[in-house]
């Protein structure tokens, strides 16, 4: 038996935002991600020059050398919202908790070598202070940056890695078996360690870098993209071998989130590139000069984690970010 | 084996170590160009340590909330537009409040996003950096829920589908967009007072719960929603904005004349923006809450009051010119909305004049001033449009140079002189509606001379052309869809459409 139900047919006006329907070139049917980003930045009709910098407006396309005709290019392919955005996020570390709640009973952190936990403590404690220099470049460019393509992607990194500096932290309190003596040792690393200042500086430079997109380019795609294969695949496989499997698992979120984070750097910067040869230009610079000082930077510390084989390890992660880049089209 | 025993720490204790211990004295580069935003403005910071973490919410508790919030307020929108939620509410006039939430405020979310992260980026103490980081993060969400909330409206109604391209450039839209711009291009101090402060904690109630009560009382179920969901956020942003007028007072008393101007000048910049929900409270919403001159008295009078007490141990006392505010909620929204009914031809939403009933309620609530100074007024119109002669403004009206509103406040004391003031800097006469308006321009005429006025664009030629309708082409403004009365509108026979219809389906 079918059953008719009686409802009015209410006919819709229009799909969309008149601003969305000329993005997608007719009114039809647009996504919330669409809707939640296309055009929401003001552009134009400012009233007052900012007191605190005069020379650009509020939002301004001069404050970076890379020019776009459209700023809304740069599409997440996450098609990040900021509903969809802490949906993902309070799913992924809903894991994370559980993994920790599952060590933590089973006291698995008790298996690592002695010598290793120490080693932890040298090279990935610190990485909270690293991450936290990230939160800031990220903010940068939520701040400075153009269009809320990019600025809402990079509010949401912004969290991801104050996020990712507190599960460090969480994993150093675990280790101190519950208060925060580890935390200082490692900060102590961090400022003082000759194995960290090559990368502390290299963090410290990158934050009175003026243009946004070198920014998010120094942060994003050169560093982490050395710093995340590094740590979190080469120290972590070493780790192994001294019985820190349990680690891994606490360190999956950052390795699920690196892999995420990579798709929207890699359809920026592309997108940058493709848009002019002057743009090219320029990024293939800002590459090449934080390249150098990365690979130089990483250099203690893989050979401090990984012995002798350490250099030929950075060799590979420099020649894989290396082919990466070029697939993005820069040029080398 | 059993786990040796855990050190136990507090939640203060281990909030701090997950974040407040992140931070470092940089040494490869000056702390002073690391954050070079934060000193200009004279405020004295002695031990940023000193800052009380108003709310300790680590990250991923931030994203098990909000998150969860999201997921229920999604189902409730999803439910809303697939039940053509929009046939519920009271009368289809009631859309003309949203329209002006989307246009004028949704985009302010959007800055305030933008300008969260500013300061989540600048701000030298990391407590204040990470509150900030995580509003920007809520204010986002609150510029996309909105525009997710109403995005159904839009499909059936006229006047949202340009808002972004409107808020840039339509008359009134400068209102809220230049209070906004001030703050953002003012320091960081200064902007946290204006809208941590003044805005989020003194003067929210006096936007968001006539708008979400509103909401309710109009079986608009979708932006009550949206305003339920969003009331958690605000409470932390109250708390942040608190705290932080607090910690300026406590770290030196040489903060204290600063701040004290700061408040005086948001306030008064609030109390002028405010004015356009005051016409929606009284005149926009088919069923009435309560109306401004009330909220007036239960949120400023008395919560502001008590908060002003609160903050004399520190100096602070009640913002210059908040007893003419007071006087002014007798007025404002009588005011406004004749501005807009004679300038409906311009308007992004639809006008009315008030039926028997609604003026019957006016009377009731303003017994010193609706019957005596604007029931005759809207009579008088009444009256003309009954003749075929409904009464447009045609005269383009000079502006404020600083609240940017038309000049049609009366003078305190007198409602029945229109209140003007000037000041001259670098030869050139600028105007105001109020001694509030004109102080702010005194204290900072080269920022304020820099306004782009609306009205003296169109003069200058910049906004399309000299009829009224080159100038509504460039507001992308669709003529006799978009503005104009309800009464005729597209809108409205949509509406009645519907009325016929359900009582056919009814039976």
């Amino acid at each position: 038996m079918s059953i008719d139900i009686k409802t009015m047919n209410v006919e819709p006006k229009r799909q969309t935002f008149a601003h969305v329907a000329r993005r997608l070139g007719s009114d039809t049917t647009a996504s919330r991600y669409e809707e939640g980003v296309y055009d929401l930045q003001a552009t134009t009709h400012f009233h007052y020059r900012p007191i605190w910098g005069p020379e650009y407006w509020t939002f301004d396309e001069g404050r970076t050398a890379i020019k776009m005709k459209d700023w809304y290019v740069f599409k997440d392919p996450r098609q990040f919202y900021y509903g969809t955005y802490t949906v993902t996020r309070a799913n992924m570390h809903q894991t994370t908790d559980r993994n920790f709640a599952f060590e933590e009973k089973r006291n698995m952190l008790a298996n690592i070598d002695e010598a290793w936990r120490e080693m932890i403590v040298r090279y990935l404690i610190p990485l909270r202070h690293y991450e936290w220099g990230a939160n800031m470049n990220a903010c940068a460019v939520s701040d400075a940056g153009y269009g809320t393509a990019l600025t809402s992607a990079m509010i949401f990194t912004t969290g991801d890695r104050l996020g990712i500096a507190q599960i460090l932290s969480r994993i150093g309190i675990a280790l101190s078996e519950g208060d925060g003596e580890l935390l200082d040792q490692a900060k102590q690393e961090w400022m003082e360690a000759d194995a960290w200042q090559g990368v502390r500086k290299a963090i410290e430079d990158s934050l009175v870098v003026k243009d946004w997109f070198e920014v998010l380019l120094a942060q994003f795609l050169v560093m982490d993209g050395m710093v995340y294969p590094l740590v979190y695949n080469h120290f972590d496989t070493e780790g192994q071998k001294h019985g820190a499997a349990s680690l891994s698992i606490l360190c999956e979120f950052m390795v699920d989130w690196n892999t995420e984070h990579n798709r929207w750097v890699d359809a920026v910067v592309k997108a940058a590139v493709k848009e002019s040869d002057e743009n090219r230009a320029l990024l293939s610079g800002w590459y090449g000069k934080w390249r150098d000082i990365m690979s130089e930077a990483l250099q203690p510390q893989a050979a401090m984690v990984l012995g002798d084989g350490g250099e030929a390890v950075l060799n590979e992660v420099c020649e894989q970010l290396d082919a990466r880049a070029s697939k993005l089209g820069l040029t080398l | 084996m059993t786990p040796p025993r855990k050190k136990k720490m507090n939640l203060k204790q281990r909030y701090a170590l997950m974040t407040r211990g992140l931070d470092w004295e940089t040494s490869y580069q000056k702390m002073d160009d690391v954050f070079p935003y934060d000193t200009f403005e004279g405020i004295k910071i002695t031990d940023w340590s000193k800052w009380e973490d108003p709310f300790r919410l680590t990250m991923d508790a931030y994203w098990k909330y909000q998150g969860e919030k999201e997921r229920k307020l999604y189902a409730v929108l999803d439910s809303f537009a697939q039940n053509n939620g929009q046939l519920g509410i009271s009368d289809a006039r009631y859309v003309n409040a949203i329209k002006l939430f989307l246009t004028g405020v949704t985009p302010l979310e959007y800055q305030a996003h933008r300008h969260f992260a500013h300061l989540g980026r600048h701000i030298r103490g990391v407590g204040p950096r990470v509150a900030a980081q995580m509003q920007s993060l809520d204010e986002l969400r609150h510029a996309q829920t909105q525009i997710h909330t109403i995005s159904h409206y839009n499909k059936y109604f006229d006047g949202f589908a340009e808002f972004p391209h409107m808020h840039d450039r339509v008359w009134y839209l400068s209102v809220p967009k230049s209070f906004f711009d001030d703050a953002c291009s003012a320091g960081p101090f200064e902007f946290f007072t204006a809208i941590s402060f003044a805005f989020e904690y003194v003067l929210t109630n006096l936007l968001f719960v006539p708008f979400m009560s509103g909401a309710a009382y109009n079986g608009d179920l979708a932006t009550v929603t949206f305003g339920f969901s969003a009331q958690s956020d605000e409470a932390r942003h109250m708390t942040l904005g608190i705290e932080v007028i607090k910690f300026m007072l406590e770290q030196h008393p040489d903060n204290l004349p600063i701040v004290q101007k700061w408040v005086d000048k948001w306030f008064w910049r609030g109390h002028k923006v405010l004015g356009l929900v005051a016409m929606m409270m009284d005149y926009m919403l088919p069923k009435r809450i309560m109306s401004w001159k009330e909220a007036w008295e239960i949120y400023f009078t008395q919560a502001g009051g008590a908060l002003f007490e609160d903050l004399s141990r520190y100096g602070l006392r009640v913002p210059k010119y908040a007893d003419i505010a007071t006087e002014e909620a007798e007025h404002i929204s009588h005011q406004n909305w004749a501005i807009f009914y004679q300038y409906t031809q311009a308007a992004g939403f639809h006008t009315w004049l008030p039926n028997d009933e609604e003026m019957g309620w006016l009377s009731e609530k303003y017994p010193n001033t609706f019957d005596k100074y604007y029931r005759p007024r809207f009579e008088m119109w009444r009256e003309m449009e009954a003749k075929g002669e409904r009464f447009y403004n045609n005269a383009l009206p000079q502006l404020c140079q600083t609240c940017q509103i038309p000049m049609g406040y009366t003078e305190p004391g007198d409602p029945t002189k229109i209140g003007f003031r000037d000041s001259v800097y670098k030869g050139e006469r600028y105007h105001f509606c109020s001694d509030g308006c004109k102080d702010i321009f005194d204290d900072e005429p080269e920022k304020f001379s820099q306004a782009w006025l609306p009205v003296h664009q169109i003069f200058q030629g910049n906004c399309g052309g000299a009829d009224l309708s080159d100038v509504l082409k460039w507001y992308h403004m669709d003529q006799g869809v978009d503005n104009m009365d309800y009464t005729g509108s597209p809108d409205q026979k949509q509406w009645d459409a519907w009325q016929a219809a359900r009582k056919k389906v009814a039976g």
